[in-house]
């Protein structure tokens, strides 16, 4: 780990206007993600999602690796948001109708069951020792491609098969309910 | 260990990927659509790919495992959105509605 963790960094430094973007990048990952959840309509629950979605492309750019960032970018900002949006647009008519809870149970069990799961991790997170290992290599985006194209290409054949099966898949049954 | 220097600890990034996973729970629990359960099935995805992507850069040896594992992620949400799109457009089709009250009998 970074010594400079452990210190205080100054914030007219590199370090300390780092630490500031990375700050705003989890709020803005946070106030998307409550966007998404919590929000009535679920138009700007998708928009939320879409915010949320490019404050963790910041978060893979603290995390070394821009590749994943923009990759994260590209596959759902461009593509699942808009999937998303498609299936409002074409199955939701009903703008008017509220979507919130069903009941008045729905709202605080669900709230609870969710505070318990994230307590739990959090709690996991903190009390656990990781131990901590020597890199291998940079992790780059080269290395990145040796090892899909070497150790992982069965997995990235498979990947590819199960996206084009999906899409198929996805034309019958959107051509069967047309029918109907 | 200071404010500005959150972004270099382990345990920031695993705090943020466990709230991410929570909303995504709360959503997937008081959500009555089937759109807003897609929704937050993907906020659920991206906790736990916060999550690898944070092991694999502070504590993995090999530091593209975790990457070329959040890749995947990103291509399996990628096909169940589509299979989601196809499967709501059906039920609304059938149903006229894509409430999960709503469409609760079992023979399509």
């Amino acid at each position: 780990m970074n010594p400079s963790a452990l210190t205080s960094p100054s914030l007219l430094t590199v370090d300390g206007l780092v630490g500031v973007v990375f700050l705003i990048m989890v709020l803005i990952t946070v106030v998307g993600g409550l966007i998404a959840c919590n929000s009535e309509r679920l138009v700007r629950s998708i928009a939320g999602l879409v915010v949320c979605f490019i404050g963790v492309a910041g978060l893979y750019f603290f995390l070394n690796s821009p590749f994943v960032a923009m990759m994260q970018i590209l596959i759902y900002v461009g593509a699942v948001a808009v999937t998303i949006s498609f299936a409002i647009m074409l199955a939701a008519p009903e703008e008017k109708k509220k979507i919130g809870p069903t009941s008045i149970l729905a709202g605080p069990l669900g709230f609870i069951t969710a505070a318990l799961i994230t307590g739990g991790f959090v709690v996991l997170a903190l009390k656990t020792e990781w131990a901590i290992h020597n890199k291998l290599n940079d992790g780059s985006m080269k290395s990145i491609g040796l090892q899909l194209l070497t150790d992982y290409s069965m997995v990235f054949e498979l990947v590819s098969i199960v996206l084009l099966i999906a899409i198929l898949g996805a034309l019958v049954i959107a051509r069967e309910g047309r029918k109907n | 260990m200071s404010l500005l220097g959150l972004y270099n600890v382990l345990n920031t990034y695993l705090i943020i990927g466990a709230v991410l996973f929570g909303m995504g729970i709360y959503g997937m629990v008081t959500r009555r659509t089937l759109i807003g359960m897609l929704i937050a099935a993907e906020l659920i995805l991206a906790g736990s790919s916060v999550n690898f992507m944070a092991f694999n850069r502070f504590t993995a040896p090999d530091p593209v495992t975790g990457q070329v594992f959040t890749l995947f992620i990103m291509a399996i949400a990628a096909a169940e959105a589509a299979i989601g799109l196809s499967i709501i457009i059906a039920v609304y089709g059938h149903f006229k509605s894509i409430d999960a009250e709503d469409t609760a009998q079992l023979k399509g």
